[in-house]
């Protein structure tokens, strides 16, 4: 049946297809919805872990126990996964094992731009790179039977565009292959150095045979063109701009495996052509592979390795004229991303801010906190750098130092890589203070379970990890919960915990203003009578007040009557009718 | 055919993805080849979103570039203004007039302009613009803008009642159906 699918999905129905029982992923954008995805068949085991470490050595579990397995993440994840990554490559699998990562060239949603393809390269692994949902599909399937005839874990590369973007695919049945058995096999699976050092030969062997494979196949191919003074090699998203910018001018080689690359097919594809050209986001990955090659090729000179590609650069750079629409002369304010109404996180915040602490933060909705008007954040690394981040600042710093600093961490952050930094602070003994903005849910990446919340990625209800148990567990004493809504109380805490000399936590919880079993109040009333325009309420960036003709107003449709603004408001002009 | 394009804008959390889903749906069924291109994540929390809509007989970019739009679908007055780069000269701007303000608005370091629509229909368009939210309020519920705005659509494309009524059914709750169909209804006729 043909069907639009968003280019996620797509993984996920060709895992289907392709017999697949087990996934195990840490959420992440643009990766998420392959997980969420695969949740939604009965036959596949779908499960959220703490991280994308966690995530890859359960995959690589069930492989070894005879089932076909993945694993999702988006490509700061493949960072934390890196460690079993290089290893898996000497261990190779037993049934099928597929890493699918997704980039995010242009950072919608991302703190840094890497180039997930070094990995390919770096830890020996075969990577299948689709361009779009349809091979998606086709290239889930394939690397199922490529995992287990080459016995290797291979990766599939997405990024935004194929992940996010919907187009047609046509939809198989679902095979189940041959169940295998688990056989014990030290010298396959045990990598220490007597076993790895004979197993790092094979890998290099392997790599050759893949090449021998990445000659012949149908998914590195020529496109012929009707022009050969240009031959373009691309991949990804980056084919479908040269074919809507180009159409059949040039001839085309496209690359479905991106690692390892033939060289034979490249070599022969340079000949036929004047001038060689690599089209390619982020790195010079592939021309980079050419110029080993010998060949003489353009690339960076003419496509950045900074943000997007698009249909009208490639038009540019390749001697097309691109048309643009007209801009309106005026000045268009920016739109960025904010803080929901009623999110529990700005009030706590706003609360920082007013204590002018030093603020460490970490990944998730509440990196918006460094924005302003709140402009409450100092740091944003990684997932987990604000808590392992602040052991470090106190430790290097005075006592009064320690006494104005904090570090922020979202519940599922904290769980992710945020529990070690706080292992550490108490084995070390840094007098820091850990603030936990707890609301119940993975946030950023579109409401995701954790082990926090008390259900699992299929919705069913299992067993919750309780933060107040863990943190006494690992050697923190001081433990206390807050409502952020309620900000004298929040104030007091932070204080006090910030006074003593010892480290402590202090988790803000209340769950997210979006969850659909959150009931509110009912919005805020304004009174224009007793509003006397002194802003105290825009303080908080709440995207539901602004100022119409020198007095605040509450717009109805956003606001969920958190009454954080009737906190701040001292002539009492922000309230609901008749109180509470 | 020579490829089509819509560029659906607005403000994230206003129901943009749903509309472009619908009309992929659509399009699909007509037997074109379509691509749906979205981005997900962080600029959902209220922030300017962009969905692209294309459809013909054999479609390669996810994305619509600067020039390429047949038509601006925008949920709020802002946005259109602020991608008019990305119209064909002589395209399209449905607009629902509606205003909602960025943060830096809100926070008093920028100002929203003043008579948009007037200075969008003195570029090279043609300009529609309508009031969907109070349309959407009148047919049930202010959260039909995506649906006013469909049936606004379409007024300008040449697909039939029966092919909408169908991808509608498709793409909202069974419960909602005959409000969403009457908000359709009225953004066609108004």
């Amino acid at each position: 049946m043909k069907t639009l699918m968003l280019g996620n999905e797509a993984v996920a129905r060709g895992l289907y297809e392709a017999g697949c029982s087990f996934v195990s992923s840490y959420p992440g954008t643009p990766s998420t919805e392959i997980t969420e995805c695969a949740a939604k068949y009965e036959e596949v085991y779908a499960e959220w872990a703490p991280n994308e470490k966690v995530a890859l050595e359960a995959a690589l579990g069930a492989s070894l126990r005879g089932k076909r397995s993945f694993c999702a993440m988006k490509h700061v994840g493949l960072n934390v996964a890196a460690d079993p990554l290089f290893t898996i490559s000497y261990t190779g699998v037993n049934a099928g094992l597929i890493i699918g990562v997704a980039d995010d060239a242009g950072m919608h949603s991302s703190q840094n731009e890497q180039d997930s393809r070094h990995y390919a390269r770096a830890a020996k692994i075969p990577m299948l790179e689709p361009s779009d949902s349809a091979e998606a599909l086709a290239f889930a399937k394939l690397a199922y039977e490529l995992s287990e005839e080459y016995d290797t874990a291979v990766l599939m590369k997405m990024c935004t565009r194929v992940s996010h973007s919907q187009s047609v695919v046509e939809t198989g049945e679902r095979v189940l292959p041959e169940q295998k058995n688990y056989e014990k096999n030290p010298a396959k699976y045990i990598m220490m150095p007597a076993y790895a050092k004979k197993k790092h030969p094979l890998v290099e062997e392997r790599t050759k045979a893949l090449t021998a494979w990445a000659e012949k196949t149908e998914i590195n191919r020529v496109e012929q063109g009707l022009d050969h003074s240009t031959g373009i090699i691309t991949s990804s998203t980056c084919y479908q701009y040269v074919k809507e910018a180009l159409g059949d001018t040039y001839p085309v080689l496209k690359l479905g495996m991106i690692w390892p690359m033939p060289e034979t097919k490249i070599k022969d594809f340079a000949a036929s052509v004047d001038r060689l050209v690599v089209v390619e986001e982020l790195d010079s990955f592939i021309e980079t592979h050419c110029r080993n090659l010998g060949l003489t090729v353009v690339g960076k000179e003419l496509f950045t390795e900074i943000g997007e590609l698009s249909q009208n650069v490639v038009k540019e750079k390749l001697g097309g004229s691109v048309q643009t629409g007209a801009p309106l002369e005026e000045e268009i304010p920016a739109r960025p991303p904010v803080m929901c109404a009623g999110c529990p996180h700005r009030s706590l915040f706003y609360v920082l801010k007013k204590l002018k602490l030093t603020v460490l933060g970490d990944i998730g909705c509440y990196t918006l906190g460094a924005v302003a008007p709140l402009n409450a954040i100092d740091t944003t690394v990684c997932m987990g750098a604000s808590v392992s981040g602040l052991h470090g600042f106190v430790k290097a710093g005075d006592e009064e130092s320690a006494g104005r600093t904090v570090a922020v961490i979202g519940d599922s952050t904290f769980i992710h890589s945020g529990v070690t930094g706080l292992i550490n602070i108490a084995y070390n003994e840094s007098n820091s203070t850990v603030i936990i903005l707890d609301n119940s849910i993975t946030g950023m990446t579109g409401h995701q379970q954790n082990p926090t919340t008390g259900y699992n990625l299929k919705g069913d209800p299992c067993t919750k990890i309780d933060l107040e148990s863990l943190c006494h567990a690992v050697g923190i004493k001081r433990v206390r919960v807050v409502d952020p809504y309620d900000m004298d109380a929040c104030q007091s805490a932070i204080q006090e915990e910030l006074a003593v000399k010892e480290p402590s936590v202090i988790i803000s919880r209340r769950p997210c203003a979006l969850l659909k079993y959150v009931k509110h109040p009912g919005p805020i009333c304004s009174d224009p009578e007793k509003c006397k325009g002194c802003k105290a309420c825009m303080n908080i960036g709440c995207p539901a007040i602004s100022m119409v003709d020198g007095k605040a107003v509450i717009d109805e449709t956003l606001c969920v009557g958190c009454g954080v603004c009737e906190q701040l408001c001292k002539f009492g002009a922000l309230g609901t009718e008749g109180g509470r | 055919m020579e490829t089509k394009n819509i560029m659906i804008v607005g403000v994230g959390g206003q129901g943009t993805l749903l509309a472009s889903k619908l009309l992929g749906r659509l399009l699909l069924k007509k037997g074109f080849d379509v691509k749906v291109s979205e981005v997900h994540g962080m600029s959902q929390r209220g922030g300017s979103v962009v969905t692209y809509v294309r459809w013909g007989d054999r479609v390669c970019s996810p994305i619509i570039d600067k020039g390429q739009a047949d038509c601006i679908l925008s949920f709020e007055l802002l946005e259109a203004a602020r991608y008019t780069e990305y119209l064909k000269p002589g395209g399209r701007i449905i607009v629902n007039s509606q205003q909602i303000n960025p943060m830096p608005v809100i926070a008093g370091a920028a100002v929203y302009p003043e008579k948009l629509v007037e200075k969008l229909s003195a570029l090279d368009c043609k300009v529609d613009a309508l009031d969907a939210l109070s349309l959407a309020e009148k047919a049930g519920s202010s959260k039909a803008v995506n649906l006013v705005l469909m049936g606004r659509l379409a007024k300008h494309f040449d697909f039939t009642d029966e092919e909408w009524m169908d991808a509608i059914a498709q793409s909202v709750p069974p419960k909602f159906l005959k409000m969403n169909k009457k908000a359709f209804e009225a953004g066609r006729s108004a």
